[in-house]
């Protein structure tokens, strides 16, 4: 199957000042990471809060310059001139986790769905309009007409969200960053903006990458994932090995850490496997190994992302199985 | 025995466009060392339930109901006498959000020194935050810290140890876990283990039935206001009785098992003067011609259901 994303090395650092000193030090947010994507697929991008999932995301969509490494988007490699930059924005967009926040409440939803039009100059004014219109029924906000002419605080916020799915829509993109996306939502509608997530993916062909930490919805929606750790992928693989089987301790203890609603649950204490951070520089050798319980020696070097079965990856010296 | 009963509650909020009944007419029992979760969507009323029981709802009046502990009305005794013998010392809660609003410009000693003389504890301040620093597993090095150099688990833990200061026996904690990851989220889990092995009953108010599941004997279902179904954990994981409560399970992406899931269509009615009759009924898939009066609460075998498929 054809490939839709490339990203090769990529690499961002940030430069943190501490707030009592003048000492700076080194934040390795996205550290020599590759991937690629196929057409129609969704990847998962996971990992606990600060791994650096949203500046894979910022990174790809150039809202911020890569240190290094190379992107190519549907055969264009992305750099700076203003036509790659202008493919990755117009066929690749992005949803964001606060549907509150991500929608101006001033705007009327005719004017926040017209908006991306406008600023890629598409259409006349009545194309748009069909556009839009077309939009909101692929979102199943029903009925169009009506929906048009409403403020977001009228909609509740599987309605809102379903708003951005459809903003992101009008530009009809091949691939769909969505960061967090349903995880300000009620348990009770995540499924429905998943699911038509995963309809507008069987229709369209839309590929994704869906970034979040809560690996109970990725498995709904993704095919492969990655799990990332302080800036690194630790472990990569199809959904459903990885997460029955995982190789890498770090997988594994996010794994033990899920509920589900079981009542046995009662009766056990919930099994952590990490243990307490230890005090050492955690960008010398395997980063995991300030709280991993299987750390060796060896993890004192920093491991590579290896093959360890078909399609698979990860980094770690003791690989469990 | 009967630790706490919540009987008929009932409190609004006066807005411009009318009362917002967001806890209408809801009861409750716990025995002596159960706990519950308090189970239900945005907005249904969960928080004001906890607020309730606390007598501390801004903006908001207790209609009638009563509520007692251990024998006694709690909630027709005097405001004072609340104040002085009940909240915080009996009853305490951790509100929503709390771990965001600790003052960023105090340490975290300072600010249990605060709560300590609001308090008015007469015993020895150091040795008590010391204490209660341990119980919630952190070590003495936070008390010189200040907010920002804390991580989301450890503030969370500073807000509980705030919580449990005065040693109370019901702690309500809302929605602890929410905005947490999921390592973080199992070490607070076990840290409200922990505090019931210590003797305490907890309320914990969370959308995530998943994490009930780990600390309530008891579980609450509430729906637009109303406490729709209550009853054992078991019971209600196993057998759930209201059709919201069985959609409710079924809605919950799973990480083993089956992928498919499902949701619940459409909205809740507005709690402004809601329509006569089961609130679910715009939703429900089994309504029928009766339900457009108020179902009664049906027994069951460990608590009720307000749904006429029981009648
Ligand atoms: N503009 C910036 N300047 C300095 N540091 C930054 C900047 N953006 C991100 N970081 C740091 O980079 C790391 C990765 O952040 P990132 O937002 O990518 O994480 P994330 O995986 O998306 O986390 P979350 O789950 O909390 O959204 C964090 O340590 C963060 O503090
Ligand atoms: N101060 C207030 N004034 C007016 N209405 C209020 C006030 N506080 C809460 N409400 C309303 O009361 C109802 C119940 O709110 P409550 O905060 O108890 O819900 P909740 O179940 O805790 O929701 P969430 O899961 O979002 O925390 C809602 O309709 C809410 O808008
Ligand atoms: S390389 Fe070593 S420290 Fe790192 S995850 Fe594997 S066992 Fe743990
Ligand atoms: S009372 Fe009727 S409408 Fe309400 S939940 Fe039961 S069957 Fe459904
Ligand atoms: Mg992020
Ligand atoms: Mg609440």
């Amino acid at each position: 199957m054809e490939e839709i994303l490339s990203v090769q090395n990529l690499t961002k650092h940030f430069a943190k000042k501490g707030i009592f000193s003048s000492s700076r030090t080194v934040v390795k947010a996205v550290d020599d990471i590759s991937f690629s994507l196929k057409k129609g697929e969704v990847l998962v991008l996971a990992g606990e809060s600060g791994s650096g999932k949203s500046t894979t995301a910022r990174l790809i969509l150039r809202a911020i310059e890569p240190d290094s490494g190379r992107i190519f988007f549907d055969g264009t490699e992305i750099g700076k001139d203003s036509k790659s930059l202008d493919k990755i924005r117009m066929q690749c967009q992005m949803i964001h986790q606060d549907p509150y926040a991500s929608i101006d409440p001033r705007m009327k939803i005719s004017d926040i769905l017209m908006e991306p039009l406008e600023i890629h100059k598409i259409g006349t004014k009545a194309e748009r309009k069909k556009k839009v219109l077309d939009a909101l029924h692929e979102v199943k906000l029903e009925p169009a007409e009506d929906i048009f002419n409403k403020f977001p605080h009228m909609l509740s916020g599987g309605q809102r969200q379903r708003i951005v799915l459809a903003r992101a829509l009008v530009l009809k993109p091949k691939l769909i960053i969505a960061d967090e996306p349903v995880s300000m939502l009620d348990v009770s509608i995540r499924a429905e903006v998943l699911e038509l997530m995963r309809e507008l993916q069987e229709k369209h062909d839309i590929s994704y990458i869906y970034i979040t930490h809560d690996l109970s919805t990725a498995r709904y929606l993704g095919q492969n994932i990655s799990i990332m750790y302080l800036g690194k992928i630790v472990e990569s693989g199809p959904i459903d090995e990885v997460l029955l089987h995982p190789r890498h301790p770090y997988t594994q203890a996010l794994l033990d850490a899920i509920s589900e609603p079981e009542p046995d649950n009662l009766l056990k204490e919930k099994k952590i496997r990490i243990n307490e951070p230890l005090d050492i520089d955690v960008y010398q050798g395997c980063r995991f190994r300030a709280r991993c319980p299987y750390a060796i020696e060896k993890c004192k070097e920093e491991p590579l992302l290896e093959q360890t079965g078909q399609d698979r990856l990860a980094a770690c010296f003791v690989k469990l199985d | 025995m009967t630790f706490i009963s919540i009987e008929n509650l009932k409190t609004g909020y006066e807005t411009r466009n009318g009362t917002v009944q967001a806890v209408d007419d809801v009861s409750f029992a716990l025995e002596n060392g159960e706990s519950i979760g308090i189970a239900g969507e945005s907005a249904c009323g969960k928080s004001t339930l906890g607020l309730s029981i606390m007598r501390i709802v801004p903006d908001g009046n207790i209609a009638s109901g009563d509520i007692t502990l251990e024998g006694k009305s709690i909630l027709k005794m005097s405001k004072s006498e609340f104040a002085k013998n009940v909240r915080w010392k009996d009853i305490s809660m951790v509100f929503q959000g709390a771990m965001n609003s600790l003052d960023p410009v105090f340490t975290v000693e300072e600010q249990f020194i605060e709560v300590l003389k609001q308090h008015r504890y007469s015993g020895d301040y150091k040795q008590k935050i010391s204490e209660i620093v341990n119980s919630v597993g952190l070590t003495q090095d936070v008390l010189k810290k200040y907010p920002h150099e804390l991580s989301g688990g450890m503030k969370q833990r500073i807000v509980i140890a705030m919580a449990l200061l005065l040693k109370p026996k019901f702690v309500i904690a809302d929605e602890p876990t929410t905005a947490l990851d999921v390592l973080v989220q199992a070490q607070i889990i076990n840290l409200l283990k922990k505090l019931k092995k210590d003797g305490m009953s907890i309320m914990l108010i969370t959308h995530d039935l998943a994490i009930i599941s780990e600390v309530a004997e008891k579980i609450g279902i509430m729906y637009a206001g109303k406490m729709i179904e209550f009853g054992s954990a078991p019971e209600i994981y196993k057998n759930p009785k209201h059709p919201y409560t069985q959609a409710l399970l079924k809605s919950i992406p799973r990480l083993r098992g089956d992928k498919v899931t499902n949701y619940i269509r459409g909205t809740p009615p507005s709690l402004i003067q809601p329509p006569q009759g089961c609130r679910f009924y715009d939703r429900c898939p089994e309504a029928m011609e009766k339900c457009k009066k108020d179902p009664p609460k049906f027994k069951t075998g460990s608590g009720y259901v307000s749904c006429w498929l029981y009648e």
